[in-house]
């Protein structure tokens, strides 16, 4: 009854990570209560509060809202880090569209087969280096400015900087040509309110590992 | 130089197809230039007009507009096919995403191996009839408008018609329960413009088969 958003999801980055970022980096408090066991699904399934039967689910502002594009916009947009205009909100969502391809392929890595996983990998690395952060840095290089998006903080940068920390947690070395990537990395990470949540302690999650993707295996069945 | 929209993408539904159905729905004309061969695509790229090195790829309103979330968001706000607010946004959000999932879930089935096709079928007659179409029949139960959001046409109502046509066309069964989708299905097919695009010879596109889906596959070596 706090009136603080009650985050409902598993513990652990997943589908959920991205709006913890955006609402760290906005300033607002949140409560989570995690998912830990099958049953815990199944009484929010019973409660009909899931929409789709899934989560992530956000209970803010009286809704319950679901689908995590769904939930990430209707933040932005709440806190003025959706741009200014249609133009602007075209820019910011092509930009976290491909941020979000990068995001996956990165993400699914600890459940491709061990016999997939080397050229996974090299997936990765060449997506990375020669088609995301090289556009990436050449919309910054093409304005000059410190945001991706109108000169101000948006969606954009916010998960553009998680997006970074991910990739630096993959392979630091393919950060290394991409100056004007790491300039906005470190203004986003020395803005108070993100500067706060990069803390140990904070609500942000660690990366996957092999025993909690087996906690979530059994959570969410698959 | 005529000023329509000029639509990059392959001769298939894919990742365009929805687009097609809104610029078509909003009364807008649009061309498109079909990629039939691996040369066609490299020139895209190499002339520097995709973001991402992918289609689809949109040119409208002096852009080059890539991502297909991204083309529908600024086709549906520049068309007033977004809502009124916010909270309407945020619904209309919610609910195509959901529409996404189920709609992923045919390319899933194209996409597996023989031996995991029967697997995927069932999983799509399970989502269908058990999670998604119960979904928005409930919605539109709960207000009893012609329409998903704000008694009004929007994004989700054309995107929900052909998902539709999609469940019809791969299990005319799965709809049997769902009057209220039905009607809307109905409703939409009606409008002009909807009604136009729905005729032979239109530019909507069919449902790739097994050996089109090869022939792509051989063609541009994915």
């Amino acid at each position: 009854m706090a009136g603080k958003p009650v985050l409902h999801y598993f513990d652990g980055r997943g589908r959920m990570e991205s709006t913890r970022w955006l609402l760290a980096a906005a300033g607002i408090e949140f409560e989570e209560k995690f998912v830990t066991c099958p049953e815990d699904l199944e009484k929010l399934r019973k409660d009909g509060v899931l929409m789709f039967q899934q989560v992530p689910m956000v209970e803010m502002d009286g809704m319950k809202l679901v689908q995590s594009r769904a939930i990430l916009n209707y933040i932005a947009n709440k806190y003025n880090l959706y741009g200014k205009d249609t133009k602007e909100r075209l820019l910011i969502d092509m930009y976290t569209e491909g941020m979000a391809d990068l995001n996956e392929l990165i993400s699914s890595l600890i459940i491709t087969p061990p016999d997939q996983k080397e050229s996974k990998m090299n997936l990765i690395r060449d997506r990375t280096k020669n088609r995301y952060l090289p556009a990436f840095e050449k919309v910054l290089k093409g304005h000059g400015q410190d945001y991706l998006v109108g000169n101000k903080l948006s969606k954009a940068d916010i998960l553009l900087t998680e997006l970074l920390y991910m990739v630096e947690e993959f392979d630091a070395s393919l950060l290394a040509n991409f100056t004007l990537l790491q300039a906005l990395k470190t203004r986003i990470s020395n803005l108070p309110n993100v500067k706060k949540f990069l803390q140990p302690g904070s609500q942000r999650k660690p990366p996957m590992t092999e025993e909690k993707l087996e906690e979530a295996r059994k959570v969410f069945k698959f | 130089m005529s000023g329509k929209p000029v639509l990059h993408y392959f001769n298939v539904q894919g990742r365009m197809e929805s687009i097609r159905w809104l610029l078509a729905a909003a009364g807008v004309e649009f061309e498109e230039k079909l990629i039939m061969c691996q040369e066609d695509l490299d020139k895209l790229k190499n002339d520097g007009l995709l973001m991402f090195q992918q289609v689809p790829m949109v040119e409208m309103d002096g852009m080059k507009m890539v991502q297909s979330r991204a083309i529908l968001n600024y086709i549906a706000t520049k068309y007033n096919l977004y809502g009124k607010d916010t909270k309407e946004r945020l619904l209309i959000d919610m609910y195509t995403e959901g529409m996404t999932d189920l709609y992923e879930l045919f390319f899933k089935v194209i996409l597996a191996p023989p031996e995991e096709k029967d697997a995927a079928k069932s999983l799509i007659k399970d989502r269908a009839k058990n999670r998604f179409l119960p979904a928005f029949e409930k919605v539109l139960k709960s207000h009893g408008q012609g329409y998903l959001v704000g008694n009004k046409l929007s994004k989700a109502d054309i995107l929900l018609t052909e998902l539709l046509y999609m469940v019809e066309e791969f299990d005319a069964s799965l709809l049997a329960n769902f009057t209220l989708l039905q009607a809307l299905k109905t409703r939409v097919s009606n409008l002009p413009n909807v009604k136009k695009f729905l005729q032979p010879g239109s530019q909507r596109k069919p449902f790739p088969t097994q050996e089109m889906f090869e022939e792509m596959r051989k063609r541009f070596k994915f």
